[in-house]
């Protein structure tokens, strides 16, 4: 609701969201260590389509499409994706404190980048390595979870819980016995999260995965609304709940270990964004998936912003969520009022 | 609806032994029977939420085995006391969301089905708190509401869990006189219910359920007497006839000594 006590609808809030984003991945590609004019920034990309006589500097030009753009992309890309992952899990779980990490994606894949990064097999294998572990891990999560007697649902956050932390101790570990000088610090760094250093290859490594995940949570969100009943009552009305449960897991896994896996580990978007969204366009996963995918993208490129402009050298991004993330959290849930 | 011999164990505790009954459309149906004795678990079976031993039920003919769930939403919904859900929807999202076994897996709802949602509240005289929040609403409203959502599902048989229980008098008989509206207008009506003079006043069948066995089927009238609700009850209890027979009540046969 706006100052007045009208409703926004739900078209005028996703119009709002999108001009936003726009506006801010505007404003980030202008921002930086080395400003770029807004010509000179209009001048570079419309010289990728157009034939423009270059007014401005060959480093501009390399700062922009090689370091800049990519990053910029890459942090609207993971944003979305927690969020929406976030979101889903909230669904699946029927527990609005599920977050993108819930079945150890993360942990799996500090848990590989930590390796990479112990056998030196360099940048793109930390990131392959990652995502292979964070799958990993989901996959044994699920088994052991189907396997737990009782409660599905229940056994299957419990088994996330457990494996999640035996893959924590494996990291300790790794760290115990990485060489302090040089690798323990690139652990350390990695796991606080960072889109430092973010390659074009690194778009393409993760937005295959990205889309493969973000498609059919979007196709499918009515239905998620239907799974929040529990499954007794979410079959009577007609869905197959296994099924839907399912596909709706591996997909928000998919997003989650492919994010996970090129930025390192960035805790309460995926909690902090979807709860935020339900203030704002109410529980229906039909308006909410969408405007936290929008929100989330959002959201991470102004703390990325922060995170590499605020002082000389870079605050890992993870360090920043979470300072943001959690006393922010704390005003949510203390403040009174919900949309309806 | 027929249900025909079903039976039901949970690993070697059988809890319905050979349950046989039918329900018709412009019929409804109250399940009696003491806590535990397995109204809940013959629901289930009936939904198809659980796989019976052996018999089953069918609709129309049709086993309901071999149906898919969407195809099952489509002839029978299942009204669930009211709850309090993890999310707080909209009182419209809600009975919108009965619609779902008519929806494509990627579809949302679209105009007809938001048409269709309207009429459904509109019948039940609730369209005024279509943009409320569903955590937001009363008891008995939210019992009104489920109500709505399994209308909008299209469905012509409705099982309903002790849909009048936890509500206060008044919201009692507004939700047992749409029941009985509804079942004028031709749905076939199943609840189970811990009140014998609520089951006698409003339905046209009772199936009394004792130890996993059919204790009673039958009209009201047959079936509420001292004997049978003593048994089910494990309980000193006398039916009262009022206005002509037209009302009977259940009161425990030694009140006037414990009264004294």
């Amino acid at each position: 609701m706006n100052k007045d006590g009208k409703r926004v609808s739900y078209s005028g809030i996703i119009a709002m969201l999108s001009v936003a984003l726009a506006a801010v991945i505007v404003g980030s590609l202008a921002l930086g260590r080395y400003p770029i004019g807004i010509e000179e920034l209009a001048g570079i990309i419309g010289s990728q389509v157009f034939d423009i006589e270059p007014f401005w500097t060959k480093t501009q030009e390399s700062l922009l499409l090689n370091h800049r753009l990519p990053r910029i992309i890459l942090a609207c890309l993971v944003g979305c994706c927690l969020s929406a992952a976030g979101a889903a899990y909230q669904g699946v779980f029927q527990n609005p404190m599920a977050a993108p990490d819930i079945l150890g994606a993360s942990s799996g894949a500090a848990f590989g980048a930590a390796l990479a990064l112990l056998l030196d097999l360099g940048s793109s294998m930390i990131i392959v390595l990652a995502f292979a572990c964070s799958m990993l891990t989901v996959a044994v999560v699920i088994y052991t979870g189907n396997r737990a007697k009782g409660k599905r649902v229940l056994g299957l956050i419990l088994a996330g819980i457990m494996i999640g932390s035996l893959v924590s101790s494996g990291t300790s570990f790794i760290k115990l016995v990485a060489d302090p000088e040089d690798q323990l610090p690139a652990i350390t760094y990695w796991l606080m999260g960072s889109l430092n250093g973010t390659t074009p290859q690194d778009v393409l490594f993760a937005i295959i995965p990205m889309c493969i995940g973000l498609i059919p949570l979007f196709l499918l969100r009515w239905r998620v609304n239907i799974l929040t009943f529990g499954d007794e009552e979410a079959q009577t009305m007609g869905v197959n709940v296994k099924r839907l449960r399912v596909v709706v897991i591996l997909c928000a896994t998919l997003i989650t270990a492919a994010s996970v896996s090129v930025s390192g580990v960035i805790g309460w978007v995926g909690l902090v964004i979807p709860h935020l969204t339900r203030r704002m366009v109410g529980n229906n996963y039909k308006h909410l998936m969408p405007a936290s995918m929008l929100f989330g993208a959002i959201f991470l490129l102004l703390v990325d912003d922060v995170s590499r402009n605020l002082l000389a050298t870079e605050i890992p991004i993870g360090i920043l969520t979470s300072l943001i993330g959690a006393p922010f959290f704390i005003y949510l849930i203390t403040r009174e009022g919900e949309r309806h | 609806m027929v249900i025909d011999n079903l039976c039901f164990s949970y690993g070697d505790n059988q809890v319905l032994k050979n349950v046989s009954f039918s329900a018709e459309h412009g019929q409804f149906l109250s399940v009696l029977g003491p806590n535990g004795v397995g109204k809940s678990t013959l629901f289930r079976c009936m939904l198809g939420l659980l796989k019976p031993d052996k018999g089953g039920a069918s609709i129309d003919g049709q086993d309901i085995a071999a149906m898919t769930s969407a195809q099952l939403a489509r002839r029978i919904a299942y009204i669930p006391q009211s709850h309090n859900p993890v999310f707080n929807f909209s009182v419209f999202d809600m009975v919108l969301m009965g619609m779902t076994a008519q929806i494509g897996s990627f579809e949302s709802p679209r105009k007809k089905h938001l048409a269709l949602a309207n009429a459904a509240l509109e019948r039940l005289g609730i369209a005024h708190l279509k943009h409320r929040g569903y955590g937001n609403t009363s008891g008995g409203e939210r019992q009104l509401i489920l109500i709505a959502r399994a209308i909008a599902q299209q469905a012509r048989i409705l099982i309903m869990d002790e849909p009048s229980a936890s509500l206060d008098f008044g919201n009692r008989i507004r939700v047992m006189q749409t029941v009985r509206e509804l079942a004028q207008d031709g749905y076939a009506i199943i609840q189970s219910t811990h009140d014998p003079d609520q089951a006698f006043l409003y339905s046209d069948r009772i199936l009394a359920l004792y130890d996993g066995n059919v204790l009673a089927w039958g009209t009201p009238e047959e079936t509420v007497c001292n004997s049978l609700i003593s048994t089910l009850y494990n309980a000193d209890i006398e039916v009262c006839s009022l206005r002509g027979d037209g009302i009977r009540v259940c009161v425990p046969a030694n009140i006037d000594e414990i009264k004294k």
